[in-house]
């Protein structure tokens, strides 16, 4: 199946609920596997709100794109192409550092998404959104509280804060980019201003970043593609993973 | 004699909550409003408590199945997010019986707000010398606390 979608709402509404898709299918991957049981309930807790935030915009996507799929199609029945998440969001999980990493760089963007987009003129999108900031304000703490025991903890720790943030921060750049989709909406007030984002994530990151004793990387490379379905390596695999069940058993349900 | 928006109301506020059986959907605020057209159509309108909350398709269910075994054949429950819930909609009764199950009850949120040190109060010996182990718990609307005057863990329905 192609993209289909056209309406430039709908593309942007897409590109939000894959990654709240994909976000949710990697912290998922923890389930019976976290450092501590807490922390098992924290990290599948959070993935199951990033779920019910994802299939709400995909509901929502259905209509604005004229497709009217259900959320399990565009979860299950599309391939790596179509999916528009950001880069960022399908690394692999690395260690309990670098999941935290993830979570830190990505929920202080997704909080501030949310945000703007609670006085979306789109009624459902502004519902949505301003359910998902509640959610999302403990998402970041989360991620904020073990940024600062682990970067500003031991040798070992700090160091492996350290290196999941040098390794993660190229995959950032993505999140600001401008296209021809954001423009348009902006103006409409329908999506996130890019460079506003921008600000708020350099004040938000910089200040957990100096308080945890971690080091903000330079700019180097920035990786782009997810908003064109361009993916890293890794994720054709999660999508495999994703989608077998379903594939296997078309319809299948419980 | 009661109207069928009354009768409804009545009939789908007995809803239990799957994962808190001793609250009702009526008692946790999640039961909005209840219609009914000329021509018999029920909408019943419910509203999650965190996104991603899976006891809401049961909930769905079990209103749609209550609804239409009072009487109501041509029932649909729908899913509104707007106003986004929060836990001041609870009642003081539902606070007293989540205490009662061994779960302290939410803090109007307010307090919560501006007094953020505010203890909760252990619900097994009554303790205020607790602290949270995780924000997070065994359902969305949890989290986990130990209390340090009994040594029991117990579960907090937290402010949202």
């Amino acid at each position: 199946m192609t993209a289909v979608a056209v309406d430039p709402a709908g593309v942007y509404t897409l590109r939000l609920a894959d990654d709240c898709l994909v976000l949710s299918h990697r912290l998922g991957q923890w389930s019976s596997r976290a450092p501590t049981l807490e922390e098992d309930v924290a990290l599948t807790n959070i993935a199951l709100d990033l779920l019910g935030q994802g299939r709400a915009m995909y509901a929502r996507t259905a209509e604005l794109d004229g497709t009217w799929r259900s959320e399990d199609a565009y979860a299950y029945l599309r391939d790596e192409r179509d999916f528009v998440n950001c880069l960022l969001v399908e690394q692999e999980n690395g260690d309990f550092a670098a999941t935290i990493v993830r979570q830190l760089l990505y929920s202080t963007y997704q909080l501030e998404v949310w945000r703007a987009l609670s006085d979306s003129p789109d009624a459902q999108v502004a519902a949505i959104a301003a359910k998902a900031v509640k959610e999302v304000i403990y998402h970041l703490d989360h991620a904020t509280q073990w940024t600062l025991r682990l970067g500003d903890g031991t040798e070992e720790s700090h160091r492996r804060m350290q290196t999941a943030l040098d390794h993660l921060w190229p995959y950032t750049a993505e999140l600001f980019e401008s296209d021809e989709v954001t423009r348009d909406l902006v103006e409409r007030g329908q999506a996130a201003d890019p460079e506003r984002l921008r600000a708020a994530w350099d004040v938000s990151v910089d200040r957990v970043l100096h308080d945890a004793t971690l080091e903000r990387p330079s700019a180097s490379w920035a990786p782009t593609g997810g908003r064109r379905g361009l993916h890293t390596e890794s994720f054709g695999y999660m999508v495999a993973e994703m989608q077998h069940l379903h594939r296997a058993h078309p319809g299948a349900s419980w | 004699m009661v109207s069928d928006v009354e009768q409804i109301r009545r009939v789908a506020a007995e809803v239990v909550d799957p994962e808190i059986p001793v609250l009702t959907i009526d008692d946790l605020g999640i039961l909005r409003e209840v219609r009914v057209d000329g021509a018999g159509h029920v909408d019943v309108d419910i509203t999650p408590t965190y996104s991603g909350c899976p006891a809401l398709d049961v909930i769905r269910a079990d209103v749609a199945r209550s609804v239409r075994d009072a009487g109501y054949p041509d029932v649909k429950v729908n899913v509104v997010l707007s106003p986004a819930w929060t836990t001041d909609w609870m009642s003081d009764i539902a606070r007293r019986k989540l205490h009662d199950y061994g779960i302290a009850p939410p803090r109007e949120r307010d307090a919560h707000m501006t007094l953020l040190k505010l203890a909760v109060e252990c619900p097994l010996c009554g303790s205020a010398h607790t602290s949270e182990v995780s924000h997070f718990g065994s359902t969305p609307c949890q989290a986990l606390l130990r209390c340090a005057g009994c040594a029991e863990p117990f579960p907090h329905f937290k402010e949202h």
